[in-house]
């Protein structure tokens, strides 16, 4: 009777999205800024102050391409932390995977590097299934131990240098001799930004499409409310651990473009603080957001990078002791606005533009009232 | 036999300097639920509360009575740390874990960075008497001083922890939270000056463990606190959480196992059996040796 006609609810004003003067072109300006990004190293501005050297410089472009690289291991990140509501410690252990394993694969077996790539990410994926299956087995902040615990033991084998494949605590310079001309020198950073910029789009587009699919509903209902999920017959496991195994499969891909880049593996990246750090940029971005992780991974390690640099400047070097050491570590920088962020703006930075818009709205005269 | 004899006592040491650590962590998540990552921050903060103390205040020193007192503000400053960390940071958080746990990520990574910007990266020689560089000889092995030091230290924690939890009012409501907050607070107790308790007394016990470990290790650095830390969180997960009896249990476990698989076998193999340690008891038994479900 009536409750079939009723009609459906009202989209209360303030949830219908605005209409901007680019609404038309917003569903582009992902494409436009990919172009953008792709046909940067062709020109040759510099940015002083942003950058050292010109755009196309090897050392600006390689600084861009770990970036690049960064932005998509956040959002790969994202998929278990900002969409599925997994707390995972040990997301460096994949990344460190696909790092050492093709470094060992080309320098250590003298593979060619496309099957040495291959052969690291299938194992990072088949790694990240396995410990997913144990992990998986506890939840909330039980798990975020266990896959510290579990990234730990990579750590150690690492800088314990078992068989003397890793190189322990010097690293493990790659071996050049057999890797493709393209990819080698620092007159082909070009190449290697490109390989980068390449990553992240994939990593984009599997995250955009796996968060559309039925499945990414799922993981989403899992985020706000995992009982319900089980009360409507589906197995939280089971996607928890499909989520997992993926993002673990992305973060050693990403290990495989970053060694190329970096010219080798250091025992660094398998510490906890690389997970840690990947959790500041996802939050500092925005978690579950399209975009918000990319921007935080791209912002906070070129902060990292550049912040070294302003710690060292005269500007700082010149206040007084108590502020000028503080301001010279990196860490400290991000970790205070970090904190920051988790109190002042919960959603990160893509959050801010909806509250700016609001306040703007609030201290303008309406004229509907 | 005497290897034996000095592999256990060493293996103590160890499980000593890892209950000092995990007590205070296990006590303040059964309690509070806050897995706190800047728990290292105070045990780096005892260290070099002592290591400039030691080296600064008057009466202080490296040695004798001196050297207590150095000690004694170290772990004044961790525990006012922890106090503060409880009042400023976590107090408006609570019920929200992910941003507590978020809030103390952030916090260890500042706080290593500001102890590092403070008083370098590198590791620094730390004060510690004479007799504690010394071995003692029992039934044949040569057993360092401070290794000892460590396990008298972790058994008069214990003691005392186990006390004022049996013994006082304070204590009787930190056991009642652990096992139901919400009974508690609908008794109209507020639950939450006990949590400032817990991470009190969680930040003297990690400052104890920061001042002894520098002893122990004879040096003291800025990140020596996070590679602790991990193995805190190994046993609490095997002990149980919430669970101070269980974390003894586990820190003697964990710190055995890896001394003699480290001897044993090859060197960081006692690591990695650790943390297969681990995954058996997840496994097995989620909830610990001792504790309520880790899963919860």
């Amino acid at each position: 009777m009536t409750v079939i006609d009723a009609p459906p609810a009202q989209v209360p004003d303030e949830l219908t999205p605005q209409r901007g003067r680019w609404h038309r072109v917003r569903p582009f300006l992902p494409l436009v800024a990919l172009v953008v990004m792709a046909i940067l190293p062709y020109s040759t501005i510099s940015l002083p102050g942003i950058f050292e050297g010109p755009v196309n410089s090897p050392g600006t472009l390689q600084l861009l391409a770990i970036c690049l690289i960064f932005g998509g291991l956040a959002a790969g990140y994202d998929l278990l932390f900002g969409r599925t509501g997994m707390l995972s410690f040990g997301h460096a252990l994949y990344f460190a995977a696909g790092v050492y394993g093709t470094d060992i694969l080309v320098t250590r077996a003298g593979l060619p590097l496309w099957q040495a790539a291959l052969l690291t990410i299938t194992g990072g994926t088949i790694l990240a299934a396995l410990l997913g299956a144990v992990a998986l087995r506890t939840v909330g902040i039980a798990f975020a131990m266990v896959t510290l615990a579990f990234a730990q033991v990579g750590a150690i084998l690492v800088a314990r240098d078992f068989g003397g494949l890793t190189g322990g605590e010097e690293g493990l310079p790659l071996d050049v001799s057999g890797l493709p001309a393209g990819l080698v020198g620092v007159t082909n950073t070009v190449n290697l930004y490109w390989l980068a910029l390449a990553y992240l789009t994939l990593v984009v587009f599997v995250v955009h499409r796996v968060s559309g699919s039925p499945t990414g509903r799922v993981l989403a209902g899992l985020r706000d409310d995992e009982r319900r999920i089980g009360v409507l017959g589906l197995d939280p496991y089971r996607y928890k651990l499909v989520a997992f195994t993926l993002a673990g499969g992305l973060a050693s891909a990403g290990g495989v473009v970053y060694v190329l880049i970096v010219g080798g593996a250091s025992p660094h990246i398998t510490s906890s603080e690389l997970t840690l750090s990947l959790l500041v940029m996802v939050v500092l971005g925005g978690p579950g957001t399209r975009w918000g992780p990319v921007l935080g991974g791209v912002l906070y390690m070129y902060l990292d990078h550049r912040l070294t640099a302003f710690g060292t400047s005269d500007a700082v070097d010149n206040l007084p002791a108590v502020l000028s050491h503080p301001l010279s570590q990196p860490l400290f920088v991000l970790g205070t606005v970090f904190i920051l962020a988790v109190y002042f703006f919960p959603g990160g930075m893509t959050s801010l533009a909806p509250r700016l818009t609001a306040l703007t709205r609030s201290l303008r005269p309406s004229p509907r009232r | 036999m005497s290897t034996v004899i000095l592999l256990t006592l060493t293996g103590l040491g160890l499980a000593a300097l890892y209950f000092l650590v995990a007590s205070g962590l296990s006590l303040v998540f059964g309690l509070a639920d806050v897995l706190n990552f800047a728990h290292g921050l105070f045990l780096g903060v005892g260290a070099y509360g002592t290591w400039w103390a030691a080296g600064n205040l008057p009466g202080a020193g490296p040695d004798g009575f001196g050297f207590v007192f150095a000690v004694a503000f170290g772990v004044a400053a961790g525990t006012l740390v922890a106090i503060l960390v409880e009042l400023v940071l976590i107090r408006p958080l609570y019920s929200r874990t992910i941003e507590q746990v978020l809030v103390t990520v952030g916090l260890s990574l500042a706080g290593v960075a500001l102890l590092q910007a403070t008083w370098g990266a590198d590791a620094r020689p730390f004060p510690r008497p004479d007799w504690t560089r010394q071995v003692t000889g029992i039934l044949g092995a040569q057993v360092p001083n401070g290794g000892l030091l460590l396990i008298v230290a972790a058994v008069l924690v214990l003691g005392a922890i186990l006390a004022f939890l049996r013994w006082t009012r304070y204590g009787l409501v930190i056991r009642a939270g652990v096992e139901n907050r919400e009974m508690v607070t609908a008794l109209g107790i507020d639950v939450r000056k006990a949590f400032t308790l817990v991470f009190a007394i969680g930040g003297a016990a990690a400052a104890l463990a920061g001042a002894l470990g520098g002893v122990y290790f004879g040096t003291v650095s800025p990140g020596q606190g996070g590679s602790l830390l991990i193995f805190a969180f190994i046993v609490v997960v095997i002990g149980g959480m919430g669970s101070v009896v269980g974390s003894a249990y586990a820190a003697v476990v964990v710190g055995l196992v890896q001394q003699f698989v480290n001897y044993y076998g090859t060197s960081g193999l006692g690591d990695i059996c650790v943390v297969g340690l681990l995954a058996v008891v997840l496994l097995l038994r989620p909830q610990g040796i001792a504790g309520k479900v880790a899963t919860a």
